[in-house]
């Protein structure tokens, strides 16, 4: 094998990469973006001062700092149990929190409205004492939660298997209390998995579609969250602040990189320090 | 654990029954050390049941009220079987699909230095970030025949959008970032050393891929496929702008569980729902069992 | 530590922000509470004209009772919306796409409006109807100009799916209207004619806003069914001189209907709003603005006046010629209906 032959197989394989990037992922950013500058940057502006498109924001931004910290709670816990202990039926646990990766966004939505709809279980209920979860903010942000549900968790999981269970064994036998052992041990070997999960969660409980269409109501300026205002000026054929607020949604994706770009850069940093 | 006995085992396994007794040791050390175990496992299973399995438990629990032939009926129409075939066959095409080029990215990725390396890196998480809806509208408005890409194929008379083939496209986008993410991690804790030895010893590339590197992140690669597929499977915001609808031929499962809901025939819907909950968690178990018994070989 | 102390703060910092967003978002939702609220749930077409319904209307109120009033929108496909209200979304009036929907809602919301809504208000509670035409490329170099030229081989149309969407059913029935009326007038003949009209479908969109699309901005199909609202409105919207309006010999009446969900207004307390809503309608000043939105006025000064942009042509019935819409829905789009039988199994 000569370098040279190598170097040419690595030229390719990047070139063959990136072409493959470029045609399923640069190619709809940039329709996105073409779209919504189609009419110069006022247009664009305009689309996202909206009164309607501001609420639209709002509600997004509230949904994911209930939905996401709720995730990250959740993640840490089921982390802990599953990676730390050893029982049966480990797999059909794990494969319960995939779970909501598979289920179509349309069964996400239609099982909340089978439990809190007015014909659902808790319906009654729920009208006599005038709760209202579906249609509302409750149930967009139940159905968030469900859809970005396996996202910590099973960042978490195969790190800290893989990471076993020495270093919490040696806090403990050092005297250090289970929490104390969690905060300081754990929770530094994990901070940065932990934080690239979170960021994808949050990508993803800002821009779920299906699920949050079928229990929002579609109120105006409400329960409308960003991606399904999307979808409102798009059907009034206003292409341009359609895809305006949908490159905001894209730009939260760039924004996203630029932050796991720090993550892996203190990362790298953490273990080059580390090691000495 | 009988299937990796009887396998060549490419390092010598310990003796199943002292394995076995070794387990046994760790399990009582454990479940003296380290602490939590009963806070941190009520805690996970009552939240899953809250937001997952009780939610989803009323799918079945509608579904089974219609009755056995009704539910055949309903779930296994000649309909609903050419729509299961669509949503399943495509799903599968585009995750293989992804697995190929999803593992190329991923490679490219760990392995190799190159301008613009991050961007790529960050636009891998694209499709988890970008609405649905949005991703269909943007992937329709490429490969239809007057798309920037589209167009160069309408001549040949080959139709991306509004085929099987459009739902492949969108669902290679949708799917991407699960097997890029899944394989990446593994790809980074493999040394380069390994490879770079079975190639001194005279190993082709190719044989250093197929002995060395497959391998070690097949267990990976396939969750990542197994995820990227169920993910597929139910698919609705982008596939529809672009799939063409046209009953079975290129009609996917959720949208007739919707056709059913527009004809408030709930019983209906969650059957479709029912059979498809059933096929993709049977996939993710069989995914997370080979999972579990390759982390159980390699501790072995 | 510090990498740690520092991620603390982050997340503080982020966490702030975000609750001061909130309060933001609160404070101003806080301005008007004086208003009365009232949620009118419809389909996707109505957008623009509630849009410029809504303002008239809440400043006549005001000016006639001294009360704010604060109309909600609520848009999206009829059957969805539908389904919406009957699984508990709160409106006051819906105002949908068929009556096929508002009786759902009678069916199944447990007696939140009575069986008898549509005979309530005027005109079969329709303040509004419309018809289906075709909308062709400019020019029409396919010189479509009634229905029998949709299913001459190589001619596309673009229509969406009845199962799915309310305004496609309208398209089917208005198709069959005009086989039944030519030909020989069987049912056999009815079916086989648009059974090839459908084979010149080649994507069934689920929406017809969906659909317009498909033929406006993704250039596919030859012609597109559409309400004659919605052409009009394509035409206006999606790049004028590009598309031309073609009337068919024969159509159907749609009378898209509205309704006060009385279970809904009488716990919000908004029954008398409601009503006074849905009964503005049909004044002039609200027909007006109907017939400016490409919609035909019921009230026959405004229709007189607007006759010159809404061509006369033969117009059947749902309830006359196609016994309600119950029956047609049982009959044509149900499970195993005339529908499904033009796509029963690919090849035979």
């Amino acid at each position: 094998m000569n370098t040279l032959s190598i170097l040419r197989a690595r030229h390719l394989l990047i070139a063959a990469a990136l072409a493959f990037i470029a045609l399923f992922l640069v190619l709809p950013l940039a329709a996105v973006f073409m779209a919504a500058l189609e009419k110069g940057l006022e247009a664009y502006a305009a689309a996202l001062v909206e009164p309607d498109a501001l609420a639209a924001i709002r509600l997004t931004l509230l949904v994911a700092a209930i939905s996401v910290p709720l995730n990250i709670v959740f993640g840490i816990v089921a982390a802990w149990s599953i990676a730390k202990f050893d029982f049966p039926g480990k797999s059909l646990l794990v494969t319960f929190i995939d779970l909501p990766f598979s289920v179509s966004p349309v069964v996400a939505g239609l099982i909340y409205v089978l439990m809190f709809g007015a014909q659902g279980w808790f319906g009654p209920w729920l009208a006599e004492h005038d709760i209202q979860i579906i249609f509302a903010v409750p149930g967009i942000v139940l159905a968030t939660v469900f859809v970005t549900f396996p996202f910590v968790a099973r960042e978490l999981i195969p790190l800290m298997s893989e990471q076993g269970r020495d270093d919490e064994e040696a806090a403990l036998s050092l005297g250090a209390s289970g929490l104390q052992t969690f905060l300081r041990v754990t929770l530094p070997n994990i901070r940065w998995g932990l934080l690239y999960g979170v960021l994808l969660c949050n990508a993803r409980a800002m821009g779920e579609f299906g699920a949050v269409s079928v229990v929002s109501g579609h109120l105006r300026g409400l329960t409308n969250t960003m991606p399904l205002h999307v979808e409102i000026l798009y059907n009034e054929y206003n292409f341009v602040a359609a895809f305006a607020v949908a490159s905001l949604l894209a730009l939260l994706a760039l924004v996203t990189l630029v932050l796991k770009s720090i993550v892996e850069w203190r990362f790298a940093y953490h273990r080059r320090s580390a090691g000495h | 654990m009988d299937i990796a006995v009887n396998r060549p085992p490419p390092v010598p396994l310990a003796p199943a029954a002292p394995a076995r007794a070794h387990l046994r040791n760790r399990l009582q050390r454990n479940r003296s050390v380290i602490p939590g175990f009963g806070l941190t496992m009520g805690l996970t299973l009552a939240w899953l049941s809250l937001i997952v399995l009780i939610p989803l438990s009323t799918v079945f629990i509608r579904s089974a009220g219609m009755g056995w032939s009704e539910f055949l009926a309903a779930g296994f129409s000649p309909r609903a079987v050419a729509a299961y075939r669509v949503s399943f066959g495509t799903a599968f095409a585009a995750a293989f699909v992804n697995g190929v080029f999803g593992l190329l990215t991923a490679w490219v990725l760990v392995r190799y230095e190159f301008p613009g390396k991050r961007i790529v890196n960050g636009l891998v998480d694209l499709p988890f970030a970008l609405p649905t809806a949005v991703a269909g509208i943007a992937l329709a408005a490429i490969y239809a025949g007057n798309g920037w890409v589209g167009q160069w194929f309408e001549p040949l008379g080959i139709q991306l959008a509004y085929t099987p083939i459009g739902i492949t496209l969108a669902l290679i986008f949708i799917g991407l970032p699960f097997i890029v993410r899944s394989v990446e991690p593994v790809l980074e804790d493999m040394s380069a050393e390994v490879e770079e030895a079975a190639l001194s010893l005279g190993a082709r590339p190719w044989q250093v891929f197929t002995r060395v590197i497959l391998p070690a992140i097949m267990p990976s690669l396939l969750t990542g496929f197994a995820l990227a597929f169920a993910r597929g499977v139910g698919e609705y915001g982008s596939v529809i702008f672009i799939a063409g609808n046209m009953p079975f031929k290129s009609e996917i499962a959720p949208l007739l569980i919707v056709t059913q809901l527009e004809q408030y025939d709930y019983a209906g819907a969650t059957a479709i729902a029912t059979v498809m909950l059933v096929a993709s968690f049977a996939v993710l178990l069989l995914i997370n069992l080979i999972q579990a018994w390759s982390r159980g070989r390699m501790q072995a | 530590m510090t990498t740690f102390h520092r991620l603390h703060r982050f997340g503080a910092a982020a966490l702030l922000a975000s609750a001061a967003l909130l309060a933001g978002c609160s404070n101003k939702a806080d301005g008007d509470t004086a208003a009365v609220e009232l949620l009118n749930v419809s389909y996707d077409p109505t957008r623009e004209l509630y849009a410029a319904i809504n303002p008239v209307f809440a400043a006549d109120w005001q000016e006639k009772t001294g009360q704010a009033v604060r109309i909600t929108m609520s848009h999206g496909g009829s059957g969805k919306q539908a389904r919406a209200v009957i699984d508990g979304l709160s409106a006051d009036v819906v105002t949908l796409a068929l009556a096929y929907d508002i009786d759902a809602i009678a069916d199944r919301s447990n007696g939140k409006l009575p069986e008898n809504w549509q005979s309530r208000l005027p005109h079969n509670s329709a303040p509004y109807t419309s018809t289906i035409v075709f909308l062709v490329r400019a020019g029409n170099p396919k010189q479509i100009s009634d229905w029998d030229d949709l299913i001459k081989p190589g001619v596309s149309v673009i229509t969406p799916n009845p199962k799915t969407s309310g305004g496609a059913r309208w398209n089917f029935l208005a198709a069959w209207a005009y086989a039944k009326a030519h030909g020989n007038g069987s049912d056999a003949a009815a079916q086989d004619f648009v059974r090839k009209l459908y084979a010149n479908v080649p994507v069934l969109d689920s929406g017809a806003r969906g659909s317009t699309t498909t033929f406006a901005e993704r250039g596919i199909g030859d012609v597109l069914l559409a309400w004659e609202n919605e052409a009009f409105l394509a035409q206006q919207e999606l790049g004028q001189g590009k598309f031309d309006i073609v009337v068919p010999s024969i159509s159907i009446l749609a009378e898209p209907p509205v309704a006060v969900v009385n279970g809904n207004a009488r716990r919000h307390d908004t029954e008398k709003l409601a009503e006074a809503y849905l009964s503005f309608l049909y004044t002039p000043q609200a027909q007006e603005i109907i017939a400016r939105n490409h919609y035909r006025p019921v009230d026959e000064t405004v229709a007189e006046k607007y006759a010159s942009t809404f061509p006369s042509l033969t117009l059947v019935t749902i309830n006359n010629d196609f016994g309600g819409w119950r029956a047609a829905q049982q009959r044509f789009f149900s499970d195993g209906g005339v529908f499904d039988t033009i796509y029963s199994r690919p090849r035979r």
